[in-house]
Order: structure tokens, then sequence, then C-alpha cells
């Protein structure tokens, strides 16, 4: 695996049957998915772990994932498949400017682990641990 | 940040100075948001630009503000030629602001940081439509997807798909990363689209090319199409709302076209000497479907018609002056064009803009229909002519969306009902 944004983060995974792009797609205010075409429309992402196969749509995302973490509704952090430039400079600048960290972490494309949402996920630089619920 | 390390990124003297602070904190952090993203994308160094594009000025929330103020606190400047896309307000027009006053202050608060950091003040989704605009095999750091497409296939410039953040650090140190759409090797097209089964007649039809690229924009997702059959004479009206409406339903940044766009004299050269083996051909049939998928709405009761998405051309204004033809637009409906300053005041220069806004057109400046609370009625059916306004409209503004041919959004202002030519569609190839 590789880190994007690197840094210590746990929660319950919750994994996205699809992308997700967070402009037009999370409330900042709730961290819940407001995307009308979403399957998950309704999940709330807040402190969970979100598993997904790449970022999604407007380039906008990186100013959501930066005023969810300033509201404390973001996401604990992203396991992707495919890197994505958007979410690591929304986690980058809410760095710089709060100083809290959103790991975003990319799992090698042959790895073969299976997660399920609710199973407990512990991140913390180049290591991912997964605990079945 | 304390003991960050630029690994694996080859500055120069000048770039580490940047990086160490010798600037100020503002772009110390600017530069090290820069190496960042050089670092993701696999870059081994950076590279100068002559120019950017800033699509953070849009409010999103105080974030945004906080962010920006690091630079205007630390006294930092862009370094290069900055414009700035749409913002929440439209300052020429600012009665059409139907939001929250405290968040209208907010975002009025956000463009003022950017222009105190020296970007001119555009506001405009269309920086291509200006007479100064970045030359062939330029490299600028573009945000606002629907620009990125046009620079990279239409002018020829380079750019990566930018967005918020890293624009504004871009311009302030002049620097983005050697990747991505900078790089020849990843300009070349991967994908042939073949259009050329599509008749003259449809080829020559203004609304054909936003939904061409919606369907381009779902078959490719962000890899670089080139497409072959398109007429020699396509305007580069009929470009921008194909390379918008691809960046709206997928993540194109960049396409050819063969005989028309400068990368591509010929299917082999866009392709960088291997031509792929699969080509997607796209039929009549397909384009009739996309255009039916474009319309959320099953209703009639026309309320809006939604134009300029990206903000319309001059050109874009005649054709609306032209197929207006003095008419009046029917009292229960609202008609808006969305266009950039500088090209609204050389339509009132013509006198096209006076004659539409006598006609019950409002002109909206400076932001966009489908991303701040102007649309006054949003419980009625909303028309457009825009494939990305149709695609992000439902959901950003709650609205049930048609879409149609500028025609036929004008006819239906004019007569209070939805209006449509279905002759262009329902024909066999």
């Amino acid at each position: 695996m590789t880190d994007v944004v690197s840094g210590s983060a746990s929660g319950p995974a919750l994994v996205l049957d699809e992308p997700l792009s967070l402009w037009g797609g999370l409330d900042a205010l709730t961290g819940i998915i407001i995307d009308q075409r979403h399957p998950q429309r309704g999940v709330c992402l807040s402190g969970t772990v979100v598993f997904m196969q790449s970022g999604r749509g407007s380039s906008s995302a990186s100013s959501v994932l930066a005023e969810a973490v300033r509201l404390g509704t973001a996401p604990a952090a992203f396991v992707l498949r495919e890197p994505d430039e958007i979410l690591a400079l929304g986690s980058f600048v809410a760095e710089e400017i709060y100083g809290l960290v959103t790991p975003v972490v990319i799992t090698d494309p042959d790895s073969t682990f299976s997660v399920s949402t609710g199973d407990l996920v512990r991140i913390e630089p180049r290591s991912l641990w997964i605990r079945r619920s | 940040m304390k003991g960050f390390h630029a690994l694996q990124i080859d500055l120069t003297a000048h770039e580490k100075s940047l990086l160490d602070g010798a600037r100020g904190d503002g772009v110390s952090m600017a530069m090290r948001l820069v190496v960042r993203l050089a670092q993701t994308m696999g870059a081994k160094h950076l590279r100068p630009i002559t120019g950017a594009h800033i699509d953070s000025c849009l409010y999103h929330g105080q974030s945004g503000l906080d962010y920006v103020n690091v630079f205007v606190d630390s006294g930092a400047k862009v370094v290069v030629p900055t414009t700035l896309n749409v913002s929440s307000l439209d300052l020429l027009h600012p009665e059409l602001f139907r939001g929250d006053p405290a968040t209208g202050a907010a975002a009025k608060a956000l463009m003022d940081a950017y222009i105190a950091l020296g970007c001119e003040p555009t506001w405009t989704c269309a920086p291509y439509q200006r007479e100064q605009r970045p030359g062939f095999g330029e490299h600028v750091a573009w945000a606002e997807s629907n620009a990125v497409v046009f620079a990279n296939s239409v002018l020829g410039a380079r750019t990566h798909r930018y967005g918020d953040f890293i624009d504004i650090a871009a311009a302030i140190t002049g620097r983005v990363p050697d990747a991505g759409l900078h790089r020849t090797e990843m300009r070349r097209a991967t994908q042939v689209v073949d259009v050329s089964c599509l008749s003259q007649q449809m080829l020559s039809t203004d609304a054909v090319y936003p939904v061409i690229g919606f369907v381009l924009g779902r078959k490719c997702g962000s890899s670089v199409p080139v497409i072959v059959g398109l007429p020699e004479d396509v305007s580069e009206d009929n470009l921008k709302a194909l390379g918008a409406a691809a960046a709206s339903s997928g993540s194109l940044a960049m396409f050819h076209a063969v005989g028309i766009t400068p990368e591509a004299p010929t299917l082999e050269i866009a392709c960088g000497g291997v031509v792929p083996d699969e080509t997607i051909v796209i039929t009549h049939q397909q384009l009739s479907a996309a255009r039916d998928s474009l319309s959320t709405a099953t209703r009639t009761d026309l309320a809006t018609v939604n134009l300029g998405t990206p903000h319309y051309s001059l050109s874009e204004i005649h054709a609306l002056f032209e197929v207006m033809d003095g008419r009046t637009i029917h009292p229960s409906i609202d008609l808006y064009v969305s266009t950039g300053r500088e090209i609204l005041h050389e339509a009132m220069q013509r006198g096209w803009a006076g004659s539409l806004e006598a006609s019950g057109v409002t002109f909206v400046t400076d932001t966009c229909t489908y991303i701040t609370p102007i649309v006054r009625n949003t419980t009625g059916i909303a028309m457009t002519d825009s494939a990305k306004w149709a695609y992000y409209a439902p959901g950003n503004i709650g609205v049930d969306v048609v879409f149609g041919s500028l025609g036929e959004c004008v006819d239906s202002a004019v007569a209070g009902v939805i209006v449509r030519d279905e002759g262009l569609w329902s024909g066999a190839d």
C-alpha cells in the first residue's frame, strides 16, 4: 500500500458500492451522502474509514473535504484502489490550516484483502489492520 | 508543517528557498502543497507556468476563507497572470442573489481575498473567450473542468486537471508538478471515438455537441480520446459544449479531434504513432437516448430557461439575439443567460444584450445559475441548452430539467410551455 496522506486513524469500515463525488455528494454539515444517484444515499460517513475504488467528479471535492474536517464531520480516513489527487489535496489543506490529518491510502492493485462495512479498521503509517466485526 | 521534506522531488535553489520560507509562510505553504501533489503524481521535478485560472474563489464554507487568508495575511501575491472563475455572487446584479445574507457576505470576502492576492476579477468559467488566452504549448495551471478541457484540446496549451486549493498555490509559486497532461506522452489518445456515421444534418446542429460530449464522458472516463468524423468547420462554441459535457459526465481533461484540434493533424499523430485497436462508434440511437437521459422532468409546467453554461460567448449571445428575433418572453417564464462581465459589456455595445433585455432576458454575470441561489422559481421545470447544467442542476439547486436546443429553449420561453422539435432526434441515420 501507498500512503498518499500518511497518518493514524481508526474507525468502522464503510464500503461504498460506487465512487462518491464529495461535491454535490456529501453534506459537509452532517457528513451524510446526499447524491441522489448514489446507492448509499442517506448514509453518514463521519468518523468511518471509507473504502472506495477511486474518487469521482468535480475537483471542488477538495473544498468539501476540508470543510468537513473543519466541522468534524469528515471520514476518519480514505482507503482507495487508485490515487486521487483531489481527495489528497483536501486532506493536505486541512492538515495545513487545522492540523488535523485525514489519512488517504492506496491499496496495491493485486492485494486481495476483503473488508465489510462495520469491520474495525486501524491505519498507521504504511500499515492497515482490519478486525472482522 | 515542521520537518517537511521534498522527498523524490528535485527542486531548484529558488524552489527550495520558497519551500524554506524565504518569501514568507504563505508562499512556503503554497510550495509545500505543490511538492506534495508532485509526490502524489510521481513527478521528478516541478515546471514553471505562464498563467493560472482559479476555481477556489467559489465559496464552499469557512475553510476556503481560512485557507486563502494564510496567503493574504503573509503578504503573498500571484507571480503569473491569473484569472478568476465564477464565484457565488453576481457583483454587477447583486439583487439576483436569493441566498442567506451571511453566506453572501462570506462569499464576497472570499472574492476580495483573491483580488488582494493579485488575481484579475474576471469571474468567468470561460477564460478562453478572452483575447489574452494561452498559446499552443504554453504550460498553465487551470482549474474548472470545462476550461481545462478547452485549454488542452482546443488551444493546445498544457494543464493538468487542477482544482480547488492547488490552483492558487501554483499561481503563487509559479510552479506545477511535471506530470500528467504537462507531459507529451500523457497527451496521446488511447481511445478512438468515431462519429462519422452521424448525418451531416445532425453534425451541423449545435444541440448535438453537448450530447456527444455527454456520451464521450460516460464512455471514456478520464482517458484521452480522439474523435474521428467531426466536420472541419465545427465552431469553438461547439467544442466548448462538447468538452464541458464530457468533463461533467466523466473526468475528461483532454480530447483530440482529427483535422480540427492542434495536436491531431492525423489519427496516427494524435495517438503518438500507435492507433488503438478498439474504436467506439457513436450512433444516432445512442445520441437520442443520451439526449433523453439528460432530462429528469416528466411534468410539463415550464418555469425557467437557463442558458450560458459554460458562460456564453459573444457569438452565442448573437445567436440567441437572432433566434429571439424581437419576440417577448412569456410573463410566467424567467430566461437567464449566464456570461462573463467582459462578454456582456461587448454584447451591450453591439446592441444585442439591450434588445434581449427588452425581450425579457435576465443576464447573470460573475456566477452561474446552477451553483448559487439565483433561479427564482425552482418548483417548475427548468429548461437548458447545456448538458453540464442539466447534469448538475437537479442535485445542486433541486430542479427538474429538460434539455433542449437553443431554438427549443427560446420557443418554449416565448410560448410559456415546453416546445419540442423531435425531427432531428427521431430521424434515421
